[in-house]
């Protein structure tokens, strides 16, 4: 399958990217052979194969119900770009 | 109006009542400073993985079996990716295609006295994200992460409801469900029961259903009921005035009363779901199903029927007894108690000691009066040391906390006057007071009776058996 | 100092012969002299690796030492060390201060090993030649104008030159193994699940496995013991006791089973490279072991595969790095959309966003089915080669990386080219088996790799099967000459 601009603007959109425009030509040729490479999988069937999602054949383990993390909040937010009144700070968020 | 059906389906984020998050070891108190209660794992910092938590399972399984539902013995956790300020990962952990509750189903009672089967589609466990503050800081948005992991469970049901009463039934149902099955605190202010509505209307008979909206985030049942009816209304408008009703999320303005578009959710909603790798499939074996099982408590609908046989009690008696675990024990206890007399009990439960609960806003396991000593006031009408109506004020002071109700009724001297030469010498006080009465009485004003009693019982300060007052009185008068 | 394997350095110490302190400065000077050349570090933690080796000497005065206890190593800079710079190789956490340690961090800790520094690798683990890290390109010791394969090329090229005696590196789809041949040193990638991911920042979370680096297979051994085991932290870290590794290398290789694939030594593979690895196995076979052919015949599905499986888990993955609570944020955001978008287009170099981009896609609607679902399915077909292959073979070998290091700058602005010399490392992660690489000889001045693959948590044969080899041979004991 071969990209073109507009579809790179709306992957990009859903991975938030900003994409510059001068350089959305070279991602969507890139994209686009990679993509083709990807392709190449097409040539076998696989009718009926089970979807592997994890190497591993294994069930998900349980935790106990303990409270074991105490609070941290300086710590974490000693690397936070914005904080104030232990909030992380963004542009308004508008539902 | 009688041409339109409604469609109502609706899905429930029940928050669970674990101590601890769905995948991290942080604490999950409600009302805790900010972003106090989020660890790395909840803040989805680099490099940190998800542990599920086994209570979560356990309670996603209890009311898998309440509701007659399939415990999966095998589910799958996927991402649900998209950007938002409180989803710190980008992607919220959620079951997918395989939930690990699927079918099920709840029946509902309705206003008219009525029952309906409302199918349950699925439930499935999931994480919660943080809150957005919009308070001003200097215009930006504060974002606290504390809720951010916290177990759900969203329950879905069919589109099968056809009223914002019916829905609202179905809610409360389910709201009283979990909070029995104790995997849920119900808190609906603090957000732990909350509701999402599909609402559609269809000219009556026709085959397909309308288009949607999505109603998000309703957090009391009267907000759902007028939140249904408002969009409800909306709908059959926009379609009798010539437009179509558009697929969107919706929000409930409780101020206003209405509903209006959340433009920010509906560009884009390609959540691109895909297993979570960092998360195995969850095996629930027949032992783990087996121990929720026995960890069920008798549930809402054979409480109330085992009222109504065990102590002879109304259907509607049973109902509000039963509404919860706590006032069912509570009553429990006071008719054992007592030894006899379910009825008495279940008067006094659900009258005197229900109405002081509700008018000082207390629960049950805060109620000065415990059902002992509720008991032990019944126990004196029944033994007639006390009439039922001086009962009464025994009940409010022992609310007050002036002591058990023989302690009151010591100590105010309430004691019931049983003694007939007692009795009669209060009645010959009252006939000596009342000459003129009495003379009218003899001469056949029947209707004086009542005044005698009356002012017998005013003299003994209503403490002389009514009975005996009456029979004794009745001898006396005659002469 | 600098020329002994950990083994001989385990010794030394444990006889007292040098201290962890004289070690440690030693290994601190050597880096401070040809780490300007190599470029191997991101961060130096000189102060706090001198204050670890002394706390390593006081331990052993205690009689508390361990094999590892003073012994320098270095670590990938995507394993998270508490209070130290953690960057992952990326703009976007150029000031990203871990919190917290990895469980491989905290292991090697526990063992009184001493850090020295993080090393530098491809950006979140995404490269083949250390040419997309934020922190510039690694050079490689053995060719300056090399590449060090990648993307664990700063620990490579770091013990190659003998700046470390050890390392540890992580592998998703080659990324121990490709720069351990190219560097010509040692590397094992353990099964799946063998060591905890937990403070190992996730590229492709199903694929991703942390293993050591080291010059022979006897040091691997030594330093897997001290990393691999159970971590409750990990989902998918696996309950199972961790062999004794170093106890088992001796085992003779009589009568042992070796598969040749032969999609592996087809078209693609440089013909003095497969001279090279045909001299070892004959090698092997003089050692006892029984060689036969073998077919993986979905092995050129696994490019592929892996070009969509991984994006689309790292697409989610990196999501986190928003510009929110840590990482890069951009200037001035006029509101919440730009803030995210120019955070990361800023934070990211152009091959993570490539992979974003392609992973994105792979999952969005419509395409899920024909991509990530399809890929998937193809890895369940490669899997089950080896489990096929395996009832035959007891390990796999072949060339570890099709060519030798090419140039810095020869396959930078060509993705495919690039992706293609992982063409014999990404099946196995995909299967979630154990791989090693070892040094088989050169061409020319650049080291040629073999790999070995084993059944799953036989890292003890691998580690076993590299070791005889390396009993027989010295190559795994040369030295670039600028870095004697
Ligand atoms: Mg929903
Ligand atoms: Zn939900």
């Amino acid at each position: 399958m071969s990209l073109g601009i507009a579809e790179v603007a709306k992957i990009a959109h859903l991975a938030r990217l900003a994409i510059r425009k001068e350089d959305a030509p070279a991602y969507a040729h890139n994209l686009s052979a990679i993509l083709e490479l990807v392709e190449q999988m097409n040539a076998v069937d696989t009718t009926g194969v089970t979807p592997m999602a994890h190497p591993l054949d294994m069930a998900q383990r349980l935790r106990m119900d303990v409270v074991s993390e105490a609070n941290q909040r300086e710590l974490f937010q000693a690397i936070a770009p914005r904080v104030e009144a232990g909030l992380y700070l963004v542009p308004k968020v508008i539902e | 109006m009688m041409e339109w059906e409604t469609v109502i389906g609706l899905e429930i984020h029940a928050q669970l009542a674990t101590k601890s998050k769905i995948f991290s070891g942080a604490a999950i108190a409600y009302g805790a400073e900010p972003n106090t209660q989020a660890c790395a794992i909840d803040l989805g910092m680099p490099g940190v993985l998800p542990v599920l938590n086994q209570d979560a399972v356990r309670m996603a399984a209890m009311l898998g079996l309440a509701i007659g539902a399939q415990v999966a013995h095998r589910s799958v956790f996927a991402r649900k990716n998209y950007f938002y300020p409180d989803l710190p990962k980008g992607y919220q952990i959620s079951q997918y295609e395989l939930p690990v509750v699927q079918g099920g189903h709840l029946t509902v009672d309705l206003e008219d006295g009525s029952s309906k089967v409302i199918g349950i589609t699925r439930a499935h466990l999931e994480e919660d994200a943080g809150k957005s503050l919009h308070e001003d800081f200097q215009g930006l948005s504060g974002i606290d992460l504390n809720r951010a992991g916290t177990p759900l469970l969203e329950i879905v049901s069919e589109p099968e409801m056809r009223s914002a009463k019916e829905a609202v039934a179905y809610m409360k149902k389910l709201h009283q469900l979990v909070v029995y099955l104790g995997i849920c605190d119900g808190n609906m202010q603090e957000g732990s029961f909350r509701c999402d509505a599909n609402v559609s209307v269809r000219r009556k008979g026709a085959p397909q259903f309308g288009t949607r909206a999505e109603i998000k985030n309703l957090n009391s049942f009267r907000f759902v009921e007028r939140a249904i009816d408002f969009e409800v209304e909306r709908q059959i408008d926009l379609i009798e005035s010539g437009h179509k009703v558009v697929q969107e999320t919706r929000l409930y303005d409780p101020d206003k009363g209405e509903t209006r578009s959340m433009r920010s959710k509906e560009e884009a909603n390609d959540y691109r779901y895909f297993p979570d790798p960092d998360l195995l499939p969850l095996i629930v074996d027949e032992a783990f199903i087996e121990a929720a099982r026995a960890a069920l408590p008798e549930l809402p609908d054979a409480k109330k029927q085992r009222f109504a046989e065990q102590y002879g009690l109304s259907g509607y008696d049973a109902g509000v007894l039963t509404v919860s675990r706590e006032l069912a024990a509570f009553y429990e206890t006071v008719v054992a108690s007592l030894g006899s007399e379910p009825k008495l009990c279940a008067n006094w439960v659900m009258g005197d000691f229900s109405a002081f609960l509700n008018k000082e806003n207390r629960e049950i396991a805060d109620s000065p009066v415990n059902a002992e000593q509720l008991a032990g006031l019944l126990r004196r009408i029944q033994d007639r040391t006390i009439s039922g109506k001086l009962a009464k004020d025994v009940f409010e002071a022992m609310w007050a906390g002036e002591g058990d109700a023989d302690t009151v009724i010591e100590k105010r001297g309430l004691r019931q006057i049983t003694d007939t030469s007692a009795i009669e010498k209060v009645i010959d006080d009252v006939m000596a007071a009342s000459p003129d009465q009495l003379a009218q009485y003899r001469a056949g004003k029947d209707k004086l009776f009542g005044f005698f009693v009356g002012q017998v019982m005013k003299l003994s300060k209503g403490k002389a058996n009514p009975q005996q007052v009456n029979d004794l009185l009745m001898e006396k008068l005659k002469g | 100092m600098h020329k002994k394997t950990i083994a001989q350095l385990s010794a030394g110490l444990a006889a007292g012969e040098f201290s962890s302190e004289a070690l440690t400065r030693a290994f601190l000077e050597r880096v401070e002299r040809f780490n300007p050349q190599l470029n191997a570090f991101i961060t130096l933690t000189a102060e706090s690796a001198l204050i670890q080796a002394r706390a390593a000497d006081e331990r052993r005065r205690q009689g508390a030492a361990g094999p590892l206890t003073g012994v320098p190593i270095v670590h990938k800079d995507i394993f998270c060390t508490q209070g130290v710079r953690t960057s992952c190789g990326s703009r976007i956490l150029d000031r990203f201060i871990a919190p917290y340690n990895a469980t491989v961090v905290e292991k090697f800790n526990a063992a009184g090993a001493v850090m020295l520094g993080k090393t530098n690798m491809d950006e979140f683990a995404m490269g083949s030649s250390n040419e997309t890290s934020f922190y510039g390109p690694v050079r490689n010791p053995w060719d300056l104008d090399a590449v060090p394969g990648g993307s664990s090329g700063g620990s490579a090229a770091a013990v190659a030159a003998r700046l470390t005696p050890g390392a540890t590196g992580t592998d998703t789809g080659g990324s121990i193994r490709q720069p351990a041949a190219l560097c010509g040193i040692t590397g094992i990638k353990p099964t799946y699940g063998r060591v905890s991911r937990w403070g190992m920042i996730a590229y492709a979370s199903s694929l991703d496995q942390g293993g050591p680096m080291a010059r022979t297979a006897e040091d691997c051994a030594l330093l897997l013991a001290a990393m691999a085991g159970f971590d409750p932290r990990d989902s998918t870290c696996v309950d199972r006791p961790v062999p004794d590794y170093a106890a088992l290398l001796d085992q003779p290789l009589t009568g042992l089973k070796v598969g040749l694939p032969k999609e592996y030594f087809g078209e693609g593979l440089d013909s003095a490279v497969a001279q090279v690895v045909e001299e070892a196995i004959a090698e092997y076979r003089r050692l006892g072991a029984e060689i036969v052919e073998i077919s993986l015949p979905n092995s050129h599905l696994a490019i592929p595969a892996y070009y969509v499986v991984a994006p689309a888990e790292c697409s989610s993955n990196l999501a986190r790095i928003d510009g929110v609570r840590y990482g890069h944020r951009c200037e001035n955001p006029k509101d919440l959309q730009d803030l995210y978008t120019r955070s990361r287009a800023e934070g990211f170099g152009a091959e993570v966003q490539r992979r974003i981009l392609v992973g994105t896609f792979a999952l969005s609607a419509g395409y899920y089915d024909a991509y990530y679902l399809k890929a998937q399915q193809i890895r369940r077909l490669i899997s089950d080669d080896f489990r096929r292959a395996f009832d035959q073979v007891d390990v796999i070998m072949g060339p570890t990386s099709p060519t030798v290091a090419f140039n810095l700058g020869e396959k930078v602005d060509d993705p495919i080219t690039m992706y293609l010399s992982d063409i014999y490392t990404i099946a196995v992660n995909l299967a979630g088996l154990p791989g090693l690489s070892l040094p088989v000889g050169f061409v020319g001045q650049r080291p040629v790799g073999l790999q070995l693959i084993g059944n799953y948590f036989a890292e003890d044969r691998l580690l076993n099967v590299a070791h005889r080899y390396q009993q027989v041979t010295d190559w795994h004991s040369r030295a670039p000459a600028a870095f004697a």
